[in-house]
């Protein structure tokens, strides 16, 4: 039988501090990613052309349109105008990331195609990530609060956003 | 796209030039001696969709969706036309986008799918004809063969959701019988379509097939299209219509950490608009789209206006009184019937006249342009593109290239909007010159994907033109209107060469023209370089938004109600003759009742008195009849509030009312966001709007909270709808905000107006 070698705690001098990692981390969609590029990449395009996520959409750059809208640490925000090195261990959540692991629909993402909400469609992941931090903090919004939200959608399905956002608010109300 | 495909598409299409006539234009010479082959279509050997459907033997079904869907819900109604003459299964239908279909025709192409062209409003027209005909075809030989298995003829058969039941109860699937049809011999007649009693699909509610894609984010668009290869290109374009490149430095650009190349591009001489760049440029090409973008701000440019100067507004303006009053002018006239313009002079006759200016306005397509090539000159061109126009995108590749046919891939993916800019392709050209340049050995051959910015999307466009219209009618209390003389400007198509008349933008026979005994229409050339191009169905706004106004305003000036002055001009039902897109008639019993039904959902009879304001409008589009009621609410400080949109179209039958109704939403919208806020206008030669900030699209608040649609219930064969609510809205609006506030707006944009006048 092989003697097996006891490991002796070397002497404290001897032990040299882990190498400081390079870059920094951040959370997308529940995956955790390291960052080593510059830190003034905005948000959309560090999701778009390094992490390939394409559901958060480029529209203007100026945080008008609202196509680019994702979530960080639960709260609406337009990746556009967001620096990757502002985003230090947040939790970042883009359209792709709204429906459950196992694929099953948001409540909003059922809805909207319940209502028939989709035109050409290039809007709607902003539209809907506006509207799932909208339903967060507001579970029975009114038609103010949903004007509020003020993501264009060029096609002008507003009617049926509102509608779509209302019948969401009412299943995740009903159940509980 | 293999070998297998072509030759699969090839024999497909044999077969359907022989049977389904009109479904395979321009096919017939390449089967003129070829035997007939089986229908392989409905065997379950391909691996991919053939044209326009395929049944597998697991049940599934895959339909081609053949024309470009930029929102329109094109790949949704044209599927369900094959899929309800075939008694489909709609939960068991795939739909699958077709790129554009082209093989070599002895040098020249041979486009295999039709147009392939969206954006006329004749999608559906077209697919009525053809689509339901491959559907129905498809039908026959499965019922055909479901005869030889149950040993019951053909015509004792039924079918229920894709299964075929005998009478004594057996059944047997669409997808057990898919390999034994497609051993059978094509029928020699075309089976006939269903008669609309017996659809189960067409006029039923459904759903965007590409909903769940979408709200997913897996759906890619174009913009979206990238490989792992892929370098991102970014252009400073001349700011000036007609300019050029003075100087140029890119030293510190190309310091700029990812930026690989910098190229400049030139318009290839020749070319038609959309066909080429639309202005020299400078391109940044980078390997990724962030570094394109800071290697743009650092580029050092400099422009050179070109030799023509560019027009604002307001010298357009200018220009057409200069031609309206003048003898000599240039003029188009586009109809005269009786003697408008002598009872206008005539001593003691009660005029009224007025002056509509209508600005420039960009597409501002969500989705910003872009472009994905990959070109390897002597073998290959792959290109991914949102295009309402495919067929012009193959063209500039094949003429840059020199490639066949079976060399040139065009993908066409959902576009995100189009109306009418992506008929144009000089993005395309810009990726493809980009691509044809000479670059060090590293970057050749490797996939380049054309951006767009918003500022750069706003600054280049072939915008929907501006037009000034001067109307004219005499008016009588008791016989109401007796003449009706309009002048028109708009600028020439084809700058800087002579004015020539422009059929597809005058609508000769646009209403009120054969309402009027005495009609006279002109038309004047304006002198711009500023490209224009189709927008959301260019001439019928501008020109409906004018006549629709004056209409109300020669009701105010009879103290008449503007309801019953349209009626009256409608008069009886009764067929009146229409050259152009929707001809050779239109019904204007069709357009009285679309009037009717607002006038009725809007409480019109409220039009006086009411303290909010209400307006009318009505069009005849393409074949579609259209009536708006707009309802607003005067809320002081040139500040309107509109609370009530609705709208009833009679397209004939609808395919998709729910599709429909999203037409008629958007359209309605788009129509009074145009009209409430939106300009682009020309400032010491360029374009003064950069992005949402001053193009303020409108978002939902500042939108009714509905519109309410009406559809006529009609078994006539179906318009398009695209473009359908576009014209009243602006009308109807201006009417309503005249009701509220006592400001009759004749310019737009109209709150800007209407703040002014206040």
């Amino acid at each position: 039988m092989q003697q097996s070698q006891v490991l002796q705690t070397p002497p404290t001098s001897e032990i040299k501090p882990e190498p400081v990692r390079e870059g920094m981390e951040l959370v997308v969609n529940g995956k955790r990613f390291r960052h080593t590029g510059d830190e003034a990449l905005p948000l959309l395009w560090y999701l778009r052309d390094v992490l390939r996520l394409t559901g958060a959409k480029y529209g203007c750059d100026e945080g008008e349109c609202g196509f680019c809208t994702v979530l960080v640490d639960g709260k609406a925000a337009q990746a556009c105008r967001l620096t990757v090195g502002k985003l230090a261990n947040k939790h970042v959540t883009t359209v792709e990331g709204l429906s459950k692991p196992d694929g099953s629909l948001h409540p909003l993402q059922q809805a909207w195609i319940d209502e028939d909400a989709v035109l050409c469609g290039y809007c709607q992941p902003g539209q809907l990530m506006a509207a799932a931090d909208l339903l967060a903090r507001k579970p029975d919004p009114s038609d103010a609060d949903i004007d509020r939200i003020g993501t264009l959608c060029r096609c002008g399905s507003y009617p049926r956003v509102r509608k779509a956002i209302k019948r969401a608010a009412k299943a995740m109300r009903d159940a509980g | 796209m293999t070998d297998t495909l072509w030759l699969s598409r090839r024999r497909f299409l044999k077969v359907m030039a022989g049977t389904a006539g009109a479904l395979v234009v321009g096919i017939g010479s390449a089967r003129a001696d070829a035997p007939p082959v089986p229908l392989v279509l409905l065997g379950d050997t391909w691996s991919q969709v053939g044209p326009y459907l395929r049944v597998d033997a697991d049940g599934r079904i895959f339909i081609g969706a053949r024309d470009p869907d930029n929102g329109e819900g094109t790949a949704t109604s044209l599927p369900r036309l094959i899929a309800e003459e075939l008694d489909a299964d709609w939960t068991r239908v795939v739909v699958m986008p077709l790129g554009l279909g082209v093989e070599d025709g002895n040098g020249e192409p041979r486009w295999l799918y039709g147009r392939q062209r969206s954006g006329q409003g004749d999608s559906i027209p077209t697919a009525w004809t053809d689509m339901r005909q491959a559907g129905a075809l498809a039908r026959s030989m499965l019922l055909q063969a479901a005869a030889q298995r149950l040993g019951v003829a053909a015509g004792q058969l039924r079918v229920e959701n894709g299964t075929v039941i005998a009478p004594d109860g057996r059944r047997v699937t669409y997808g057990q019988l898919a390999e034994a049809a497609s051993q059978l011999p094509v029928p020699d007649t075309v089976p006939r379509v269903k008669t609309p009693d017996r659809f189960h699909l067409i006029g039923q509610p459904v759903g965007d097939v590409d909903a769940h894609a979408v709200v997913t984010g897996k759906l890619i668009y174009a913009i979206d299209a990238a490989d792992g290869d892929t370098m991102v290109a970014v252009l400073s374009r001349c700011p000036y219509p007609g300019g050029t490149l003075d100087t140029v430095d890119t030293g510190d650009t190309l310091k700029v950490k990812g930026v690989l190349q910098v190229i400049q591009l030139q318009p290839e001489a020749g070319q038609g608009l959309g066909m080429t760049a639309l202005a020299p440029a400078v391109a940044v090409l980078a390997e990724d789209t962030w570094s394109a973008l800071e290697g743009r701000k650092k580029l050092k440019l400099s422009w050179k206006p070109g030799s023509h100067p560019i027009p604002t507004l307001s010298d357009l303006e200018k220009q057409a009184q200069v031609s309206f009053d003048s003898p000599d002018a240039l003029v188009t006239v586009l109809r005269d019937d009786g003697d408008a313009v002598g009872l206008l002079k005539k001593k003691g006759a009660r005029r009224i006249d007025a002056t509509y200016v209508q600005p420039w306005i960009a597409h501002a397509v969500a989705e910003p342009l872009s472009c994905t090539v990959r070109v390897d000159p002597d073998t290959s061109a792959v290109v991914t593109t949102a295009s309402q126009a495919p067929r012009d995108a193959y063209t500039i590749v094949q003429r840059m290239t020199g490639l066949r046919a079976s060399q040139i891939r065009i993908d066409v993916p959902r576009g995100g909007g189009a109306f009418g800019r992506r008929l144009l392709h000089d993005h395309l050209a810009e990726a493809m010159i980009i691509a044809m340049a000479e670059k060090p050995e590293p970057l050749r051959n490797r996939t380049i994907k054309v951006m767009w910015t918003r500022d750069e999307d706003l600054a280049h466009d072939a915008w929907r033109a501006p037009t000034i219209h001067r109307m004219s009618a005499t008016i009588d209390q008791r016989k109401g209107i007796t003449g009706w003389v309009q002048n028109m400007a708009s600028p020439n198509r084809d700058l800087p060469a002579p004015a020539r008349p422009w059929m597809s933008e005058l609508v000769q026979d646009a209403l009120p023209a054969g309402l009027v005994s005495n009609f006279r229409s002109n038309w004047y050339a304006l002198d711009t370089p500023v490209p224009r191009g189709e927008w959301r169905g260019t001439p019928h706004l501008s020109h409906a938004f004018a006549s629709e106004s004056f209409i109300d305003e020669i009701a105010n000036a009879l103290k008449a109600n503007p309801l019953d002055v349209r009626l009256r001009l409608l008069g009886e039902p009764r067929q009146l003759p229409y050259r152009g897109p929707g001809g050779p008639t239109v019904d204007t019993g069709r357009l009285v009742n679309v009037l009717r039904q607002v006038a009725d959902r809007i409480g019109w009879q409220r039009w006086l008195h009411s303290e909010t304001g209400l307006g009318l409008a009505c069009y005849y589009v393409n074949g579609g009849y259209v009536a708006h009621a707009i309802e607003v609410v005067n809320k002081g400080n040139g500040q309107i509030d509109v609370i009530r949109a609705v709208c009833a179209v009679d397209v004939g039958q609808p395919v998709n009312p729910l599709g429909l109704e999203a037409q008629v939403m958007g359209g309605t919208f788009d129509a009074l966001s145009t009209a409430m806020n939106l300009s682009i206008t020309f400032r010491d030669g360029q374009v003064q709007q950069k992005n949402f900030h001053d193009y303020p699209i409108a978002n939902a608040a500042q939108m009714p909270n509905d519109v309410e649609v009406i559809i006529v219930p009609s078994n006539a064969a179906p318009a398009g709808a695209s473009v359908l609510a576009m014209p009243t809205a602006a009308p109807a609006l201006a009417n309503a905000v005249f009701r509220a506030t006592a400001v009759r707006v004749r310019r737009l944009p109209l709150l800007r107006e209407v703040a002014r006048l206040s």
